[in-house]
């Protein structure tokens, strides 16, 4: 199956989209990043459970 | 529906991607993420390089967010303005709502962000900032009073306190004192770009001093906050934030900038415009290196003192 030729309207709209894709793609990787951090300097503690430290 | 209702002309200056950027002032922005930078790396304490970078680029989303509120409200003031025209909304290439979407987004997600990611004193002190700059500045002081970059410039000072709440959660003398700074110094800079520019403030009618008092007066307001200003930055440097290498740095720039002022205040309009407001102009670009080297040597002091190097 052949691929269509563009649309001029998506080759107008080809850099904001790219933009926004770019602009996604760091936020989705400083969230990871900050995650990552805050578990780091906070470990998570799990409550102890009935029955342990015996 | 069909597809025919689709638009699909090209629509004229149809925005793109640096268009949207451009809403967010990135110059402003730079000014705002080398204070807030300098304000964070100069407090006690430490913070995660991460979280330190984090933090900056949220204070500069939120400087950003508070650039595209007000080119959405002053967008009939742009219009008119030589120096405007062409940003994004007068030239039609971004509408008016989607800067103001834009803006407000922007906003939410900067504060928020920086709660999650450092302390809220920080993010209650940049939602202030956005609102003080947003609302009291651009919705209210600007078209209102000749004093209007006076107060407003307080929008523009806050980051370096930002900063410093970043690390150590609260405000102090210190950070209060980086803020006075920005503060004062931002009068005479915008006055001395006023003074070239002030036929595109007059036909906008925003109330510059330029424009409802005259540029004698402009001229001798000038001299009197630079005054004030050297007092303050060379006072700064008996400070904990100052040392030997910001009061050298302090008395250099506010000898050249005294210099400049005193200048600027014996000129009339007649000697400007034959030299096309050459002194002025001289002013303007030195009041950025001025500010600029001012935080560096704050920097600089505070990146020594672990060496025994920095500070007194």
């Amino acid at each position: 199956m052949a691929f269509r030729k563009p649309h001029e309207l998506h080759n107008r709209r080809w850099s904001r989209n790219l933009g926004l894709g770019v602009v996604l793609a760091i936020f989705v990787a400083l969230i990871f990043g900050l995650t990552i951090v805050k578990v780091t300097q906070n470990p998570i503690q799990l409550a102890p459970q009935a029955g342990e430290g015996y | 529906m069909t597809d025919a209702s689709i638009q699909t002309q090209p629509e004229t200056g149809e925005a793109t991607f640096g268009d949207y950027v451009a809403l967010l002032k990135p110059r402003v922005m730079s000014l705002v993420v080398f204070t807030a930078a300098v304000g964070l790396l100069a407090a006690p304490g430490t913070v995660h390089p991460f979280i330190a970078f984090f933090a900056v680029l949220c204070i500069a989303i939120g400087g950003g967010a508070s650039g595209a509120l007000n080119m959405w409200y002053d967008a009939d003031i742009d219009r008119v303005m030589k120096r405007t025209a062409n940003r994004p909304i007068p030239s039609g290439r971004v509408g008016a709502d989607e800067a103001l979407a834009v803006g407000l987004t922007l906003s939410g997600f900067a504060v928020v962000m920086l709660g999650l990611a450092s302390n809220w004193v920080a993010a209650g002190l940049l939602a202030f900032t956005i609102f003080f700059y947003a609302v009291v500045y651009t919705m209210w002081l600007k078209r209102w009073t000749p004093q209007n970059i006076v107060i407003g410039g307080a929008a523009g000072a806050f980051p370096p306190m930002i900063g410093w709440a970043v690390a150590t959660g609260g405000v102090s003398i210190e950070s209060v004192l980086m803020f006075a700074l920005t503060f004062m110094w931002t009068p005479p800079h915008f006055w001395a770009l006023a003074l070239f520019m002030n036929s595109d403030y007059e036909k906008a009618g925003v109330p510059m001093l330029t424009v409802t008092h005259g540029r004698r007066v402009t001229r001798r307001h000038i001299l009197a906050y630079t005054v004030l200003l050297a007092v303050l930055a060379i006072g700064a440097a008996f400070t904990s934030i100052g040392g030997p290498i910001y009061l050298t740095v302090a008395v250099i720039l506010n000898a050249m900038f005294l210099f400049g002022a005193w200048k600027i205040w014996r000129r009339d309009e007649e000697m400007a415009a034959a030299d096309g407001y050459r002194r002025e102009k001289r002013f303007f670009a030195l009041s950025l290196l001025y500010l600029f080297l001012h935080f560096g040597a704050i920097l600089a002091e505070a990146a020594l003192r672990p060496w025994g190097l920095g500070g007194w």
